[in-house]
């Protein structure tokens, strides 16, 4: 509304200065303009004067040239104005005047804007959108204004590309799948974007490995075989298709070629570990993974952390052989993730993997 | 809000330019001062418009609002704040707008300065600048909106051109639109001229500052330019004959032809057709030139708005505005009255020349510049007029031009005298041969007409102070009355005697870079290569990050021939990250007036190529046009230009009874 309002004191505004000469001028004719010409020319004859009392031209041609500044001189006086017109006749101009000012001001403007401008659109400076606290610009906010723009320019690959994962930490699996398919198609294939598209397939699929995530699989590990996701997963896929020894054989070497504080490492060894039919008790024994799970698990008993961490945190107990603390961790990643209907869900199914004692 | 009422305001500058269009020159027609002072009124409103526009959209580039769709497609939240600030006519929309604020700044001022106009000339005037400014506001806002809007908005833009990321971009084109634009002044003189039926000595006067600006503008503005692409394109030349150099070029020759022209008006009333034909003629072809960059006809290193549908609205305005204004004057230009008459051989006989020349000139580079785009248009056959052409032809012309230049203002009016202009340039002309003859001497290598060239530069250098001296001196006359006389010539003597001078400090410049060296070697970390008289050494080449490009900066040792170290200098080629496009960032040294030039080529196995140029006193050719625009900006400050009310004139008159006794 305010912006209706100061268009209006624009337009008034200039409605006001373009009409302000009617009220300041007197009617009728210039009669300074004639005058300014015999100035000119008398200060034209004063310039040869000069000259000549310089010397700068001879006297014969001073003399002529006199002559002709005077002749313009003379001209210019005889060209007399036609008489200003009866004050009727210029009041009447001076309506139509302005009538034809306050009438076309306004239309053109509010026309011409009306059909290009976007009165609707705030200002919106980088460093003020930057400066929102991202924690409250909800998630589900942000994620509704790059849908937003996805629908209008289902092109930028780019956008799907940012979107995808953001859907499967909400575990909005199936729609990540979506968006990693069309990033896919747009921006071509990488193998990290192919593990990821598959990935976003197996837990839309509640872990098991179809034939269009195994398809993409194959193809990553065809162009990047050191790919350390495509792999575990390629070993999911098999020990799915009963080929543990072969599964086995994958994942061992995959925790062989992992650097020490890789984060996936422990998810690695426990598969290994049920593969095994045994609990890698172990790996208790490595000070460095007991520093780093005591560190998980401190840091999400401060509170705000998300499905993935919490999992880790119950996995890491369960495969360092600590049964009652992966209960334990369960029971508080229930409390913390409470209401999140997908995350719940996804513990639910790794309470069952684990075989771990799930109170609800 | 802000972009918005900057949006409204463009809107409402061209609902009040259509107020311009009509009121004022019914109001002349009608002789009814208050109608024709709604005109200046609608003139200085349009320009608070425009103005608040531009301000609101250089607001938007500034914090990086990239809810504007032109600012997301030209700039870039890391980008320095002053390319911020000039990526707002970095563009085709945002220069599109400073075109029209430069015109309304133009209007605002005829409106403003009233006193030295006649009244009905003003007001028509102002009615054909309204009309210019309604055909570029609608051009902008139905097909290049600035303030087309985004939403949701993008995080990031996508960053300027990073050719166009220099201090250039902040000088060239606010210069070059300055001088294309006043030139639309002396186009809505003679359309005013024509349309009230009446040209003098009076309308000389008028027209005469505005031309004069408009033209030391348009010549900073191209030699700016020039100087832009010369260390920016890593090329080492500063002229290309490129359409687009060439479409600021003719307006710039007609131009320097009306300059002339309206002198000879001004004093002898004479040649008023002519003058008229090429006020027109000037503005058309800076239209042309606006519409041959930003239709997509060429492509080139400005043609940043290859949109047909542009070229189309461009073409509509240049065909309502170069057709409605020679149609107009081929109605009503019989009805001038005739001018004075002279002799051939007079100081008006020798302006005729020059104009006949420059519009020659002008008629060259047109046709060598459409010529092949027609060819292409008629028969799909591509062929390329290139420098050998215009060097040839232009330089034909421009021979006797500068020959002739000096003996011209030894002429007096009316009837001029060649023996006595001969013999006051025996001594300009005995030391511009000396000077040949010194270089031809002591030089070798240059093809034979550089020393030529050297001459003329020196003949119409030295004949530009004769300009001065000559008018000084007389018999008879001592040291002292003489300095008097020559600090009491009128200031438009000076302009035009510094304007002159420049003429032939730019030719000197030219003849000498037929000395100048171009070595292209593959180096290594401490090679070294000859380069005219130095020995360049890469010292090494280190790679450099910065917010928005990647360098490989070369760093070069120049030694005299003596061993003496001579400075060092560094060239890079950068990669703009955003656009992952590369530039190459020339290393210059500035000797006295000479330069050495290097710009790095590509990494080669054996090293990285480097090609090594000196430049002999190429700093002459840009410090000429200086000395050019400083004695136009001179000439305009003549006292006589400042009058124009009769109580001032009466004053001056009586003044100059004083000096006379």
């Amino acid at each position: 509304m305010t912006i209706w309002i100061v268009f209006a004191l624009m337009t008034g505004a200039v409605a006001l200065a373009v009409l302000w000469p009617l009220a300041r001028v007197r009617a009728g004719h210039a009669a300074d303009a004639s005058e300014a010409d015999l100035a000119f020319y008398r200060s034209q004859i004063a310039d040869i004067d000069r000259e000549a009392a310089r010397g700068l031209i001879g006297a014969g041609e001073a003399e002529g040239a006199r002559a002709e500044a005077a002749r313009r001189l003379l001209r210019a006086r005889d060209r007399t104005s036609p008489a200003a017109d009866a004050s009727e006749a210029a009041l009447r101009r001076r309506r139509a005047a302005s009538a034809f000012a306050i009438s076309m001001i306004p239309l053109v403007s509010l026309g011409l804007y009306g059909a290009f401008g976007s009165p609707h659109i705030p200002a919106q400076p980088l460093a003020a959108r930057l400066a929102v606290d991202p924690a409250q610009l909800s998630l589900a906010d942000a994620v509704g204004r790059i849908e937003a723009h996805l629908a209008r320019n289902p092109d930028d690959g780019r956008g799907w590309e940012l979107l995808a994962p953001v859907y499967l930490r909400m575990g909005r699996a199936q729609e990540a799948a979506g968006a990693y398919e069309r990033s896919l198609a747009l921006l071509g294939a990488t193998p990290e974007r192919l593990t990821d598209h598959a990935e976003a397939l197996v837990l839309a699929n509640d872990g098991v490995v179809s034939a269009e995530a195994r398809k993409a699989i194959d193809a990553a590990l065809a162009a990047s075989p050191d790919l350390a996701k495509a792999r575990y997963y390629r070993a999911v896929a098999l020990e799915q298709d009963g080929d543990r020894a072969g599964a086995r054989s994958m994942l061992a070497a995959l925790a062989a070629s992992a650097v020490p504080d890789t984060p996936w490492l422990p998810m690695v060894k426990a598969r290994l570990a049920a593969l095994d039919g045994t609990t890698a008790t172990a790996a208790a024994g490595d000070p460095a993974i007991r520093a780093m799970v005591e560190g998980l698990a401190a840091r999400l008993e401060g509170g705000g952390g998300d499905a993935d961490s919490w999992a880790r945190l119950v996995r890491s107990y369960a495969v360092l052989g600590e049964k009652d603390k992966a209960d334990a961790a369960l029971a508080s990643a229930r409390r913390d993730l409470a209401g999140n209907e997908a995350a719940l869900a996804r513990l639910g199914a790794l309470a069952t993997e684990l075989a771990l004692t799930d109170r609800r | 809000m802000l972009i918005e009422a900057g949006h409204y305001a463009l809107v409402l500058a061209l609902a009040v330019c259509i107020v311009q269009t009509i009121v004022p020159i019914w109001g002349a027609r009608r002789d009814d001062a208050a109608l024709m002072e709604m005109g200046a009124a609608c003139a200085v409103a349009s320009f608070v418009c425009v103005a608040f526009s531009f301000v609101a959209l250089s607001h938007a580039y500034l914090v990086s609002d990239f809810s504007i769709r032109n600012v997301v497609e030209n700039s870039h939240s890391q980008k320095p704040l002053i390319y911020k600030l000039t990526g707002v006519w970095g563009n085709h929309e945002g220069s599109m707008l400073l075109w029209v604020l430069v015109l309304t700044i133009f209007a605002a001022l005829v409106a403003l300065l009233r006193r030295s106009l006649p009244a009905r000339l003003r007001a028509n005037a102002l009615g054909v600048q309204g009309a210019i400014a309604v055909a570029f506001l609608l051009f902008i806002l139905v097909t290049s909106n600035p303030f087309a809007r985004l939403s949701p908005a993008p995080f990031e833009g996508r960053d300027l051109n990073p050719i166009l990321q220099d201090p250039g971009l902040a000088i060239h084109p606010p210069l070059l639109y300055v001088g294309y634009v006043g030139l639309s002044i002396a186009f809505a003189f003679a359309l005013a001229a024509l349309i009230e039926g009446r040209i003098d000595a009076v309308w000389a006067r008028a027209v005469r500052p505005w031309t004069l600006a408009a033209w030391a503008f348009l010549t900073l503005g191209i030699s700016m330019g020039s100087y832009w692409a010369y260390y920016e394109l890593g090329w080492g030349g500063f002229w290309f004959w490129d359409p687009v150099e060439n479409a600021s070029l003719m307006p710039w020759l007609a131009a320097t032809a009306l300059l002339h022209s309206v002198v000879v008006m001004e004093r002898r009333e004479a040649l008023k057709v002519w003058t008229i034909f090429l006020a027109i003629l000037a503005f058309s072809l800076s239209l042309v030139g606006t519409f041959l960059v930003r239709s997509g006809v060429l492509t080139s290193v400005h043609a940043f708005a290859t949109d047909p549908g542009r070229g189309a609205f461009i073409l509509g305005i240049l065909t309502i505005f170069i057709g409605g204004g020679l149609a107009l004057f081929a109605w009503r230009a019989p009805v001038l009255r005739q001018g004075g008459l002279f002799a051939p051989i007079s100081r008006e006989g020798a302006l005729v020349v020059n104009n006949l020349l420059f519009s020659t000139a002008c008629g060259t580079v047109l046709v060598g510049t459409l010529y092949p785009l027609a060819l292409e248009a008629l028969t799909g056959a591509k062929i390329s007029v290139g420098p050998p052409f215009f060097n040839l032809t232009v330089g034909a012309i421009a021979l006797p031009l500068l020959l002739l230049l000096p003996f011209g203002q030894q002429l007096a009016w009316k009837r001029g005298d060649v023996a006595g202009a001969s013999q006051r340039l025996m001594a300009a002309f005995g030391l511009a041969i000396l000077a040949a003859l010194a270089v031809f001497a002591f030089t070798r290598g240059g093809p034979v007409l550089a020393p030529i060239g050297v001459g003329i530069g020196a003949f119409v250098t030295i004949g530009s102070v004769v300009e001065i001296s000559s008018r000084a001196f007389g018999r008879g006359v001592g040291w002292r009355l003489a300095m008097r006389r020559a600090f009491g010539l009128p200031r438009a003597a000076w302009g035009t005697a510094s304007a002159h001078f420049g003429v032939g400090i730019t030719v000197l410049g030219l003849a000498a870079a037929a000395w100048s060296t171009e070595t292209l070697v593959v180096m290594k970390p401490g090679d070294r290569a000859q380069v005219g008289p130095y020995t360049a050494t890469l010292e090494r080449v280190v790679p450099r990050s910065q917010a928005n490009y990647r360098e490989d900066v070369g760093l070069l040792r120049l030694t005299r021939a003596d061993g003496t170290d001579a400075g060092t200098l560094e060239a890079s080629k950068r990669l703009y990250l955003t656009r992952n496009m590369p530039t190459t960032e020339a290393g210059i040294r500035t000797m006295g007036l000479s330069q050495v030039y290097v710009s790095l080529g590509e990494a080669e196995p054996g090293g990285i190529g480097v090609r090594l140029y000196y430049k002999p006193f190429v700093l002459l050719i840009w410090i000429g046009s200086v000395f050019m625009a400083i004695g136009a900006f001179w000439a305009m400050t003549d006292r006589k230009y400042r009058v124009g009310a009769p109580v001032r004139a009466a004053v001056r008159a009586a003044e100059v009874r004083e000096a006379q006794a």
